[in-house]
């Protein structure tokens, strides 16, 4: 009985979160203009997402090139700038590790408001034309703290002694981080990469303040405008519903491989 | 011994880590083909020292050589020696025969000879069956096994060892023991060991070397070591033992627990102050006083698997720890026997403190950066350089560190039948020695205070 | 260590020291400036003085903090029964909680709006803090959760085999201990609620203007100065809630995006 209670609020709460995104999908099925206005099933919206053929401009298709491009940049840098640092950060001691874990952590904690405010006044500082390069240096100041977070742990767990006994075996020290240390830190350096990237993906805010006057747009910055314009441009629909399936069939498949694994290891 | 036969040589080797010396000038040579072990407790310096040789640290002032060439300034992976690290430090993204050919593959030795000599190095630690196995599904022991394996490949001239049996259970490393002996046997490389485990040094070892506090003790075979410790703390290191204030009263007669015992040491003096040791096993128990040379009563009887432990109380007042096959019942009046050839007389490595200090007024003088009120010196002012002397005995310990004029913390504890010497560790870092009868933990912090009539000053340039 | 590796750190610290405490100084200085570039209060004091600002900002920490307390009341029992064993043996139900999260922010505010104009309903303070609930809470049950499930289960049976009922059980050992858990999703909840602008604007039809919204019109329309004035302001906010939070809690924030 108790398990029943439990099991029924639980999904009266899934119910409510998915409730705006199965409206979304169930309207990228219509060509209706707006949502909640249902003309009749059609397949027309996603054949003009495909065709690009956006009523006469492309400019979301920009926007999602935009949007992918900035993410991949900005959590490669990241992955690399976060990776060295927490390296660095782990031979630390005392204050000066302290200091630059506080320092570390402002990002995270901050707004998005006040770190695209306060990204906005320093490229107006520094004389900086705003467009894509601010852009990308923004997404890379929040993203990098998430990569430092996923790599320390690996580091942590490394046993020191490993990067030694590559020394130990003959390996300079270049060869040793390359063939010993990365390796170990891998892990932590891809969850840090996919952190960065759907950071930068979903971002609003810090974009909307440095993307300049340019006419830039990522995916959230076209949203935003278009819905400020009145009506929402009726392709966003599909575009997001494919989205939403495609992050869905990757976590089921993570999770089935590393359902699989587990229970791999468990068999030995 | 020629110099031909050293493969390692320190000469005059000190290094410090923030201002704490953890090396005190060493020189050490170590034979080609000799299984050496650095043994001492933590922090005694033996794990740089295994450091200096690998090359993972370099000496501050000293020289580190190999057949004869300097490498102290040489990196660690241009050494032509393998260390197996104390938790195996295996790759864990590496399997087995991965991780054994690391060394090989850098080297850029060709593929067929690096399968053949994974193949045959894996047969020696056997371990055969695994090459494709996931370092991190190994046992400890296995781990172990692929560790050594993968140092031995390199053919190195010298396998260094840092405690590498520590994180095995006791049977497996027994086991381990006979492996490692009979490996160093058929390999005929130098083996360089270091270990904290008594036991292990004197099963392995050809050579031991005995360090503490960054000095090396002793260095002698494990007979040697046992039976002539050099030092009180040689004596309390290796095996269990008695260890007694003595006065050597002439050649081959020392009196301690209160008796005269015959000897077979000369060349101490007369009336002068020794350390003795005697070992649990050499003290002759029975249950009747007479021909005894002292008796006293039995305290406590454990028993330990072959034999029986026993502490007894002389009547002379003192503790004595004694092992023997037969058990005597606690309460009991045992007599007991010592061989003259079973007393170790020590010379004492120092018979009171000495400190040296500065007068800060006619009443008071600076030592160990602590300003203790002091008797008058004739002659001395302030801001003159003394030397102090202060009696063991003289010194007390008080519970807490701001108590003290002074504060430190209790170091090393030996028990010497009736009562206990001390190190204490001041803030500074010095030593000072404490008689006491209380009973002190390692690592309490404590005050220390002495009283103005047990400083003994005189002029520093007066000696 | 004969290789000096904590030298590492120096790129990054000079990349923060110019992206993070620069910026931040500057925020404050503008703060302090008129359009000359003298020094000057006035900014500050327009703030302290204006009867429309300081209402905004008074209606800003109220649905903050309201909604932060929905989120709470309605995502600790959602993710105590999603840690239980007992209760929910499907790890599916924890990723379904997560899974929204990826869905851009802004999209699903407005499908929540249109959902609100589907069945009738105005646009206003209800909507609000209905809509940010749907948008914060899995910030708030994923955090919980994770300390939930971390929790070593024999202090339970402990208190159980100590005498404990079911309800003490709870109140004296679960709930003290998944307090990091809490502090955490509060923070994750509060601190984007607060600052929030164009979420407000589309759940509400820009009938309410929240604190973000006015800092982005001000920096918008070329007010520098009077806009950082209100980011320092709101600085000032997010450092006193900071201080009363647990900083290595960010540790499960970073961790929480991955499943």
């Amino acid at each position: 009985m108790k398990k029943f209670f439990a099991q029924a609020y639980i999904w009266f709460l899934l119910i409510l979160l998915y409730a705006p995104l199965v409206f979304i999908g169930i309207f990228s099925f219509t060509e209706s203009r707006v949502m909640g206005n249902w003309t009749g099933f059609s397949t027309k919206l996603y054949s003009n997402l495909f065709s690009g053929m956006m009523q006469g401009d492309s400019a979301l298709m920009s926007a999602v090139k935009n949007t992918l491009l900035i993410a991949l940049i900005a959590a490669a840098v990241s992955t690399l700038l976060g990776t060295i640092a927490a390296i660095g950060i782990f031979n630390l001691k005392g204050r000066r590790k302290a200091t630059i874990q506080f320092l570390n952590n402002i990002p995270m904690i901050n707004p998005d408001i006040i770190t695209g405010v306060s990204l906005f006044l320093l490229f107006i500082f520094l004389g900086f034309s705003q467009g894509y390069t601010t852009v990308v240096l923004a997404h890379i100041t929040f993203c990098t703290p998430y990569v430092v977070l996923n790599v320390m742990p690996k580091l942590a767990q490394m046993n020191p002694n490993t990067y030694e006994a590559a020394l130990d075996l003959g390996a300079t020290p270049g060869q040793a981080l390359r063939k010993v240390m990365i390796p170990q830190l891998r892990p932590g350096m891809i969850s840090g990469f996919i952190l960065a990237f759907t950071m930068s993906l979903d971002d609003f805010a810090v974009t909307f303040f440095t993307r300049g006057t340019i006419g830039l747009d990522t995916l959230s910055t076209y949203i935003y405008t278009d819905a400020r314009k009145g009506g929402l441009t009726p392709e966003l629909r599909p575009l997001m519903t494919l989205i939403f399936a495609t992050i869905l069939i990757l976590l089921v498949i993570i999770n089935l491989r590393q359902a699989r694994l587990a229970k791999k290891a468990a068999n030995r | 011994m020629t110099d031909k036969d050293v493969i390692i040589r320190l000469e005059n080797v000190s290094k410090s880590f923030g201002g704490k010396k953890v090396l005190d000038n060493i020189s050490l040579d170590i034979k080609k083909g000799e299984f050496l072990t650095l043994l001492g407790p933590s922090g005694c310096g033996k794990t740089t020292t295994l450091r200096l040789i690998s090359g993972f640290t370099t000496p501050d002032s000293g020289t580190v050589y190999m057949d004869g060439k300097d490498i102290s300034g040489m990196p660690p992976y241009k050494r032509t020696l393998n260390t197996v690290f104390q938790r195996y430090a295996l790759f864990p993204h590496l399997d087995v025969y991965d991780n054994i050919a690391f060394g090989l593959k850098l080297a850029k030795v060709p593929e067929k000879e690096i399968e053949q000599r994974v193949r045959k190095v894996l047969k020696m630690v056997s371990m055969t069956d695994y090459e494709d196995r996931d370092v991190e599904s190994l046992s400890g022991g296995q781990q172990q096994r692929v560790a050594i394996a993968r140092a031995l490949v390199n053919q190195p001239k010298v396998l260094l060892l840092d405690e590498p049996l520590s994180a095995l259970d006791h049977k497996m490393r027994q086991d381990m023991q006979i492996e490692l002996k009979e490996m160093h046997q058929k390999l005929g490389i130098t083996f360089i060991y270091v270990t904290h485990d008594q036991e292990e040094a004197l099963t392995l070892s050809d050579t031991i070397v005995v360090m503490n506090e960054g000095k090396i003790q002793q260095i002698g075979t494990p007979a040697d070591i046992y039976n002539e410790p050099v030092n009180s703390f040689v004596a309390d290191f290796i095996g269990e033992s008695n260890i007694l204030n003595g006065t050597m009263i002439e050649d081959r007669k020392v009196n301690f627990i209160g008796h005269d015992f015959e000897c077979v040491d000369e060349g101490f003096g007369t009336n002068n102050p020794v350390d003795v040791v005697i070992r649990p096993e050499d003290i002759y128990i029975m249950s009747h006083t007479e021909g005894a040379q002292f008796s006293g009563t039995v305290k406590s009887c454990t028993f330990k698997g072959v034999h029986y432990e026993m502490f007894v109380d002389s009547d002379s007042g003192y503790e004595l720890m004694i092992q023997d096959y037969n058990a005597f019942e606690p309460g009991s009046k045992v007599g007991m026997l010592i061989k003259p050839s079973d007393i170790q007389v020590m010379r004492k490595e120092r018979v009171c403190n000495t400190l040296e200090g500065v007068m800060t007024d006619e009443n008071h003088v600076d030592l160990l950066g602590g300003e203790f009120e002091c008797m008058p010196l004739a002659g001395a002012e302030a801001g003159d350089e003394v030397v102090a002397k202060v009696d063991f005995q003289d010194i007390e310990l008080l519970d807490h560190q701001e108590e003290g004029t002074l504060a430190g913390e209790v170091y090393v504890i030996l028990y010497k039948g009736d009562h206990y010497h001390l190190t204490v560790l001041t803030e500074n870092g010095d030593h000072l020695y404490v008689d006491t009868q209380d009973i002190w933990d390692k690592g309490d912090l404590v005050g220390i205070s002495i009283k103005p009539s047990a400083i003994k000053l005189s002029k520093r340039n007066d000696n | 260590m004969t290789i000096k590796r904590s030298s590492w750190s120096i790129p990054y610290l000079i990349f923060l020291l110019i992206f993070v405490v620069l910026p931040l100084v500057l925020i404050a200085i503008y703060a302090f400036q008129d359009g000359e570039g003298n020094f000057t209060f006035e900014n500050i004091a327009r703030f302290f003085t204006d009867a429309d600002s300081l209402s905004t900002f008074a209606l800003s920490l109220e649905v903050a903090i309201e909604n932060t307390a929905i989120c709470l009341l309605l995502g600790y029992p959602a993710a105590y029964i999603l840690a239980s064993k007992d209760l929910n043996r499907s790890a599916v139900t924890v990723i379904l909680f997560i899974l929204p999260m990826w869905i851009n922010a802004l999209m699903r505010t407005l499908a929540t709006a249109e959902l609100f104009n589907v069945f009738g309903v105005t646009l206003g303070k209800g909507t609000l803090l209905f809509g940010m609930a749907y948008d914060y809470l899995p910030f708030m049950i994923y955090p919980i959760y994770n300390t939930l499930n971390k929790m070593d289960k024999s202090y339970t049976e402990a208190a159980q085999d100590l005498g404990a009922t079911p309800g003490q059980v709870f109140r004296k050992v679960t709930l003290p201990l998944s307090m990091p858990g809490v502090t955490s999703g509060i923070m994750m909840v509060f601190m984007p609620t607060v600052s929030t602008f164009a979420i407000s604007e589309f759940l509400t039809n820009n009938k309410i203007k929240l604190f973000g919204t006015i800092i982005q019109e001000n920096i918008n329309s070329s007010m520098w100065n009077y806009g950082a004035a209100l980011a320092l302001i709101m600085l000032v906010i997010i450092g006193i809630t900071t201080l009363f939070n647990d900083d290595d809690e960010h540790a499960g924030k970073a961790e929480g995006g991955l499943i």
